[in-house]
């Protein structure tokens, strides 16, 4: 049996399979379908310091493989996770990650120091790449310098790693990537999913209620890992790569790309009990072709 | 609990772009409550990529029925299962409809509109078995728009039917086959699912004769059981209007709790 535990630095992790924010609920609605505890990490949706109501629907249509969403972080916010979600969690085993969101610099301090008082997060994901926050899918990781200054100021308040999440909706990412990893970043994670939109040739109406949302799905796959690669060979922090991951070879590709640990998302909405799937599916992979430890695939691509 | 199950289909019936699909799930069956739904995989591969909502149309032992309209690409290809092929379906999901009333004696009226019949037919056996008396309306634009009016009447329920183009029954919508049946007698308690219009209508005529109903909402669902937050409708809730899920917070809401487009 393969010792599936990766090291990112900062933090152990039981296998190398997270769950992508957004696609995980809270986790707790996962609870009927798998073990959570059995994952290397949860990615609780993204929340913002307080409640959110989210965009007008449509909120998702189905495209080729893939899933565009623009739901808009409806959420709680972090009050309400502390005292209705977190304890379920923590009883469940989990390890707990927090998206983090903010209309600005200074939501995202709030949030974070009011969760440094909890117990119970491994780490935080500062999502700086969401594409249905402001129109036009305008976010801080479209640009190197605001990245850095949100990455820097959230270092700063944070007791606990921060993870910056990566938007691929830019012409040079590795570009980005360096201003988090200058900024003090723990890791990274990317990408987040890809503006795009749908229309309706009949009625000549964009199918979502935001007009833009962001692709997932299996999709994006070949650009995400593109991105994985690019970026795990240009910076020293360990990347946690996703992008339409359905099954363990989908994982194993990332990893071997360069990714130490991977998210899996809209796979959770197709198979609820897909991130524990796939953790069974590395662990086989690892075991037939005889590989030790699924750390030893890690940005081992022969180019 | 809901769950996924690989369940043998056992029957399978078409008319048109109708279809009705038996499958054996005992521990779904065993669980499943009329106005709940699952979610079904129509495929194998990615495309098309997420499970289809359907609504449960029937409960016989360890199988449950659903019963869909084509609808998209994802409906077109579970149509094309045949009886014997194996069906992946979550479920059984979302909030059914409120038994938890005095139903023993009382009157229920239940009013569907095309595919929205799908739920009705499974709550009108549970209500009968209630001790009520149950009277179903089912509308459709023609009358191979009733595909299943029959199921009614074999089960011993009371069926009256209304197409917009009057090929079968009341000649109109199925408001005006319920304003036409008042005279009749007044329901207790009214449940509805059918196209949005229809069920606008529906809620309207409910809060005039002040009579408590019950409303189904569809929606397209990523995933069906309350993690993506992709199937909200505007719902009140203690006096304020929200963004709710249909998929775990209904699809069943009261009618006076739906805030319909343009509303509000």
């Amino acid at each position: 049996m393969a010792d599936l535990a990766v090291d990112l630095g900062f933090l152990k992790l039981r296998n190398p399979v997270l769950t992508a924010s957004g696609t995980f609920g809270f986790g707790t609605e996962f609870a009927p379908f798998l073990d959570l505890s059995s994952l290397g990490g949860i990615v609780v949706k993204g929340l913002y310091y307080g409640p959110r109501e989210g965009n007008p629907p449509p909120r998702l249509v189905e495209t080729a493989s893939g899933l565009i969403n623009a739901i808009g972080l409806q959420g709680i916010g972090v009050e309400a996770f502390a005292a209705e979600v977190l304890p379920e969690l923590r009883r469940r085993g989990a390890a707990v990650w927090v998206n983090v969101c903010g209309s600005d610099e200074e939501e995202y301090l709030r949030g974070i120091s009011f969760l440094d008082g909890l117990e119970g997060i491994a780490a935080y994901e500062l999502n700086i790449s969401c594409p249905n926050v402001r129109r036009n899918g305008l976010c801080p990781a479209l640009r190197p310098d605001w990245t850095y200054d949100l990455v820097r100021a959230a270092k700063g308040r944070s007791r606990r790693p921060v993870v910056a999440k990566l938007s691929p909706n830019v012409t040079d990412i590795v570009e980005i990537a360096r201003a988090a990893e200058k900024a003090g970043a723990d890791g990274l994670s990317l990408v987040n999913t890809f503006l795009a939109m749908a229309v309706d040739p009949e009625t000549r109406r964009p199918r979502l209620g935001n007009v833009f949302g962001g692709l997932s799905g299996p999709a994006i796959k070949p650009i995400a890992l593109r991105m994985v690669y690019q970026v795990a060979s240009a910076v020293r922090l360990p990347v946690i790569g996703m992008g339409g991951i359905m099954s363990g070879r989908d994982a194993v590709e990332f990893l071997i790309a360069g990714a130490r640990a991977v998210e899996v998302g809209t796979a959770n909405f197709v198979d609820p009990a897909a991130a524990a799937r796939i953790v069974r599916e590395i662990e086989a992979f690892c075991d037939e072709r005889g590989v030790a430890r699924a750390a030893d695939l890690v940005g081992t691509i022969k180019i | 609990m809901p769950h996924v199950a690989r369940a043998p289909t056992v029957r399978k019936e078409s008319w048109g772009n109708y279809h009705l699909v038996r499958f054996r799930a005992p521990e779904m069956a065993a669980a499943a409550r009329p106005g709940q739904f699952v979610m079904v995989r129509p495929g194998e591969t990615t495309a098309p990529l997420l499970r289809r909502p359907i609504s449960l149309h029937g409960r016989d032992g360890d199988e449950l029925e659903i019963f869909f309209q084509v609808a998209g690409e994802g409906t077109a290809l579970l149509a094309r299962r045949k009886a014997g092929e194996t069906l992946d379906v979550l479920g059984p999901l979302g909030r059914g409809f409120d038994l938890d009333i005095p139903l023993d004696g009382k009157s229920a009226c239940l009013l569907g509109g095309g595919r929205g019949i799908a739920p009705l037919y499974f709550l009108g056996l549970e209500l009968a078995a209630r001790g009520a008396r149950v009277k179903v309306l089912y509308g459709g634009r023609t009358a191979d728009d009733l595909p299943v009016r029959d199921r009614f009447e074999e089960a011993g329920l009371d069926v009256a039917c209304s197409t917009d183009d009057g090929s079968f029954g009341h000649h109109g919508l199925v408001t005006g086959l319920f304003e036409a049946e008042l005279a009749a007698g007044r329901p207790d308690v009214l449940f509805v699912c059918g196209p949005d219009s229809m069920m606008r209508a529906c809620a309207g005529l409910a809060a005039r004769l002040r009579i408590p109903a019950q409303i189904s909402l569809e929606s397209v669902m990523g995933c069906g059981f309350g993690a993506c937050w992709g199937c909200v409708r505007r719902i009140k809730r203690a006096g304020a209007e929200e963004w709710r899920k249909i998929c775990e917070d209904g699809p069943v809401f009261p009618a006076e709790d739906i805030v319909w487009d343009g509303e509000g």
